[in-house]
């Protein structure tokens, strides 16, 4: 079966690469998973989403935190372009659960966005929220 | 010891120490060119997809119109952002990017437009501040190490002036003057249009090229939605590119200046220590005669008085 080939890239760096079997990222419209064989499509990520690779040697599923940012599907090439990004691994968990807690209790639009991203953060890590 | 040989041996002595800190200095930027030019590699996969994206968005028609890809003819303002450096003891960094940027604004008076300034850096900043000149905003702190967080502030600063009105003040182009870091030897200050946009392919990827044409892509949500999403991306992510090729530049030419400034101490030193050397040499001789002299007034004073 053919397989995808992963890029997930932020301006600063490229964060993960490899080739996968699936990739879940979430739009505006909702969570989108792509297959091998996929039309191609461009979509805008959710500020404060997670993104799901599975492997194609059947590692573990690879989670990263997006914060804006767009994917893009051609002949089974998927580039993740975020405008900042964190896998789940290397995510300091204590430290996400106390700004998750902290912006939680705060009001306004600034404080959603924060709280979305935190919690995007907590479950790349594998964390329940 | 004598005077002359004392003052010389001082100047050796504080020469000595300045090579030292040029030679840090010199070892200190080189080793940062290399993490500079590492940061410009690492940055690269994220233009070219945003690159070949807007390209495929445009290619679809969907930019017809865009504010940010239009012109706007009815302002006669114009932005300038000076790319300079924080930290002077570059060589001829700072002045060459003043120097292009001053070209620029002289054309674009000649064109009948009001350029205003944005500087990035403190010397470019001291430079606007001695003229007691005006500008618009700077931003420093950052230019040998920046992140893109600093990219995103100057990108969203300009878009938000680029979609004003005309009335406030809006500016109807945007330029940026920066240095490119072409090899370890050649930096060229450069000057580009950041607004309205021309979308470039990245000008490193010839292969990009050679793909032919770009698939027809869905939109999610709708072509619009993500050109709107994209642009002002793609703009930092220029700016992004352009500040760490300044980066990298600067480093490139900090070390060259810091090489010769050692190199020429080292020549100081050399040609010092010769003049050291015959003070010493003149002072041993001379004292020689004086004692030949003593003496051999000495032995003829007692000659006579046998």
């Amino acid at each position: 079966m053919a397989k995808l080939h992963v890029e997930l890239v932020s301006p600063e760096r490229e964060i993960w690469a490899g080739e996968a079997d699936m990739v879940v990222a979430k739009t505006i419209e909702g969570e989108m998973g792509i297959l091998p064989g996929h039309a191609p499509v461009l979509g805008v990520m959710v500020d404060g989403s997670v993104v799901r690779v599975h492997p194609a040697d059947g590692g573990e599923v690879v989670a990263a935190m997006v914060s804006g940012g767009f994917f893009s599907v051609a002949s089974n090439e998927v580039s993740v372009l975020a405008e900042y990004a964190e896998l789940g691994g290397e995510v300091d968990v204590h430290a996400a659960r106390e700004e998750y807690e902290r912006v939680s209790a705060q009001d306004g639009d600034e404080a959603a966005a924060a709280q979305r991203r935190a919690r995007a953060r907590l479950r790349a890590a594998g964390q329940e929220v | 010891m004598g005077a002359q040989l004392r003052v010389v041996r001082r100047r050796i002595a504080s020469t000595k120490s300045m090579a030292k800190i040029t030679r840090a200095q010199e070892l200190i930027a080189s080793s940062r060119i290399v993490k500079a030019q590492q940061r410009v590699r690492e940055s690269g996969p994220y233009a070219r997809q945003i690159t070949r994206a807007i390209s495929a968005l445009v290619s679809h028609n969907v930019g017809v119109g865009h504010p940010l890809l239009t012109e706007r003819p009815e302002s006669n303002r114009a932005a300038v952002l000076l790319i300079t450096s924080d930290r002077g003891f570059a060589g001829g960094y700072n002045a060459n990017v003043l120097r292009e940027a001053e070209g620029l604004m002289t054309m674009l008076r000649e064109q009948g437009k009001e350029p205003i300034a944005y500087i990035v850096g403190r010397k470019g900043v001291g430079w606007y501040r001695f003229r007691e000149r005006e500008y618009a905003d700077a931003w420093t702190g950052f230019s040998d190490n920046p992140r893109f967080e600093h990219a995103e502030t100057i990108g969203r600063a300009l878009v938000g002036e680029f979609s004003k009105p005309v009335e406030e003040g809006g500016v109807g182009e945007i330029h940026i003057v920066y240095t490119e870091f072409v090899s370890m030897l050649t930096q060229t200050a450069q000057v580009r249009r950041l607004l309205p946009l021309e979308i470039e392919e990245a000008d490193e990827l010839p292969e990009e090229q050679s793909q032919g044409a770009l698939p027809a892509y869905d939109f999610e949500p709708s072509a619009s939605a993500v050109l709107d999403a994209l642009l002002p991306n793609y703009i930092e992510s220029r700016i992004w590119h352009m500040l760490l090729q300044a980066a990298a530049s600067e480093h490139a030419q900090r070390r060259r200046a810091m090489k010769s400034a050692t190199d020429n101490a080292n020549d100081v030193i050399e040609s010092l220590t010769r003049v050291a050397n015959q003070a010493r040499q003149a002072e041993i001789t001379q004292e020689i005669s004086e004692i030949v002299g003593g003496a051999n007034a000495l032995a003829e004073t007692s000659a006579g008085s046998e």
